[in-house]
């Protein structure tokens, strides 16, 4: 054991991946010295095991009726009470946790990604090429984002693969501005001039060179952004446009249970607690992550 | 709901000293490039509207009739959207039709989208003015007394407050606040922006039914109107106060480490004039630029909220519209937020460089 920890923390790695392994090392056991990080980081760690196992936790299906037990209580038998169809809530709240993290999942694979494309360009080239996508980037920026999303969901039709693209439209500018800078600050180093004189082509410079280095302050960035991204797709369930019935999404559970707040709140109240837990989880690592990976902005 | 507000610009750094007539060149400069960014950025909001109206639906007079209409209104609707013609011409007619304030009929109301839109603003500026002038009451004391006891519990359970201003979603927290203040605890009215039997006693002169209230002289229905408004504008305030308390935290942080507050204790000014004068006076300039952004991101957050308390105000009227595919009255809403958002963001950019003695 404590030789693989002396090769982890080696000051001379003799292999790339020996120098990743203990880079990735050091900063899981800096963010184990955080107490809301490793909060963060159960929490999101319940929430993809809650995913994957599923079929297995849930009591009930998550479709099931059972008309003659509708909007009873919390109780031993269903410890979040049962939705105007008698299904089990706290069975949906589990088959819901595999909606949020596809969603979540998905918008940060397609604009992580984009952003840090459109940046590491507009960084790299500068001029005329900086000056378009920049504009374009400052455009989308100064937008209110759940409302474009609105809008475009809108026009694209309700359902949850059209929020996706919609939350991801909205959501790359933010990713853009960070790559950018990130590149105009690497741009002019050394080993990027090296490779360039060894005849490396602009692609090449970037993919190689320029985007591993912006992947820490990206993550940081697409991890706090992950509470924004929860809250907007519940919002659009909620509404009516993400996620439609019977699919156990949490925002549209809550529109459901929103004509029986009243008399009935659980059916409203339960899903809105995994919403919170799951975006607080979220905020929880973002913020412990930015204080291991970014020193500089600790405490903001 | 992202009612964090998104700040794009960075902080101008000190200048030297420098002549008069290059101020005013600078100074003209700055009003310049003001009035260009603006402009290119309503552009674009008004790019980005023409291609969701127009580009994205597969057909797009389906998506302004509705697919209920006759084949003359069909056609009709077809000739008068110009769809005829190539969309860079389409485009122009459109920035056009905006400009002159015609934003199409609405198919669920039957009016003009721009009538649609003055009769129910008002009730969101209403909201939301009073959800930012609670977020500033309580947040920045809020920020400013965590900031001066780092580390405390109370900094503890302000920074968790702050948090959860991310992470809890505005609609739950509005219908959580409707199940215990309004059905149990009868402290708030129910939805709606007066009860049934005050409806539509009082004539509308401001649309703001504090303010006609009291022209009218009729204080109950005043209040009754803050009655209905407390719950949401509370919900609404929650938020910004958590992102003010966050930012007024950080900024006085940052104030509290530097060398003059030192001197300050260290001459023996008493603490509570180290932090309201010493350290609170130069955060004054960014912290009304963090007020005015979140006052436009409440704007936003409106439109959940709104849903919710089934308040009449544009939120509501955007949302009812969506559920109808009623594209005119979407896009009209989208626009008006839209440019009311990104014309509060650029002012309260402008302000922090008029306003900052460094940057001046």
């Amino acid at each position: 054991m404590s030789s693989t920890r002396d090769w982890l923390l080696e000051d001379s790695p003799t292999s790339r991946w020996q120098a990743n392994a203990g880079r990735a090392y050091r900063v899981f056991t800096a963010l184990l010295r955080n107490p809301l990080s490793v909060v963060g980081g159960v929490i999101i760690l319940v929430l993809v095991l809650t995913a994957i196992f599923a079929p297995w936790l849930a009591p009930y299906s998550a479709t099931g009726q059972d008309l003659a037990n509708r909007l009873a209580p919390p109780s031993g038998a269903h410890w979040m009470g049962t939705d105007e169809l008698g299904r089990d809530i706290f069975s949906r709240v589990i088959w819901g946790s595999q909606i949020t993290l596809t969603i979540v999942g998905l918008v940060a694979l397609i604009s992580a990604p984009l952003g840090l494309l459109v940046g590491a360009l507009s960084g790299y080239f500068g001029g005329w090429v900086d000056r378009i996508l920049m504009g374009f980037t400052d455009i989308f920026l100064s937008m209110p984002k759940l409302i474009l999303a609105l809008a475009f969901v809108a026009a694209l039709g309700p359902g949850i693969n059209n929020a996706i693209i919609a939350i991801a439209i909205t959501s790359w500018p933010a990713y853009a501005r960070i790559a950018r800078a990130e590149t105009l600050t690497i741009r002019h180093s050394e080993f990027i001039a090296a490779v360039q004189l060894q005849g490396a082509s602009p692609l090449r410079v970037i993919v190689q060179h320029i985007l591993p280095l912006c992947t820490s302050s990206m993550i940081i960035r697409v991890t706090l952004d992950m509470a924004g991204v929860i809250l907007t797709a519940a919002g659009l369930g909620f509404i009516g446009l993400g996620a439609q019935p019977p699919l156990p999404e949490w925002g549209a559970m809550i529109s459901r249970g929103r004509t029986f707040i009243l008399d009935q709140w659980w059916v409203a109240t339960m899903p809105g607690f995994a919403i919170i837990i799951v975006s607080l989880g979220f905020c929880f690592l973002g913020d412990g992550l930015r204080d291991v990976l970014d020193p500089k902005s600790e405490g903001k | 709901m992202s009612m964090e507000p998104q700040i794009g610009t960075a902080v101008p750094s000190p200048s030297p000293s420098i002549g008069a007539g290059k101020r005013w060149g600078r100074r003209v400069q700055a009003v310049i490039s003001f009035v260009v960014t603006i402009f290119l950025t309503f552009l674009g909001l008004l790019a980005i509207t023409f291609f969701i109206g127009r580009v994205i639906p597969i057909d797009p007079v389906l998506a302004v009739v509705g697919d209920r209409a006759s084949k003359a209104v069909y056609e009709a609707a077809r000739v008068s959207m110009g769809l005829d013609q190539p969309l860079y011409v389409q485009f122009v007619q459109y920035v056009g039709n905006v400009l002159s304030g015609n934003f199409g009929m609405s198919v669920s109301t039957g009016r003009p989208v721009i009538a649609d839109i003055s009769r129910f603003f008002p009730a969101t500026l209403e909201m939301a003015t009073i959800g930012i002038l609670i977020g500033v009451a309580l947040g920045v004391p809020l920020g400013v007394i965590a900031a001066s006891r780092q580390g405390s519990w109370l900094d503890q359970i302000i920074r968790v407050v702050g948090l959860l201003g991310y992470s809890v979603p505005a609609f739950w927290l509005g219908l959580v606040g409707l199940a215990l203040f309004y059905a149990r605890l009868r402290w708030v009215g129910g939805p709606g922006r007066l009860d049934i039997f005050y409806d539509g006693l009082v004539s509308p002169v401001t649309g703001l039914l504090l303010i006609d209230s009291l022209i009218a002289g009729d204080i109950d229905i005043f209040w009754n109107a803050i009655n209905h408004l407390l719950l949401p504008a509370a919900v609404l305030g929650f938020f910004s106060l958590a992102y003010i308390a966050r930012m007024t935290r950080s900024f006085m942080l940052d104030q509290l480490s530097q060398e003059f507050v030192t001197t300050a204790r260290v001459k023996g000014v008493p603490e509570r004039v180290v932090i309201w004068r010493h350290a609170f006076n130069p955060i004054r300039v960014p912290l009304i630029t963090v007020i005015a952004l979140s006052y436009a991101a409440l704007l936003e957050g409106s439109v959940m909220i709104e849903t919710v308390f089934s308040w009449p105000g544009i939120g509501n009227y955007l949302t009812t519209a969506l559920l109808n595919a009623d594209m005119n009255a979407v896009l009209g809403a989208t626009l008006v937020i839209g440019a009311v958002f990104i014309f509060i963001n650029k002012v309260s950019d402008v302000l922090y460089r008029v306003l900052d003695p460094r940057a001046r």
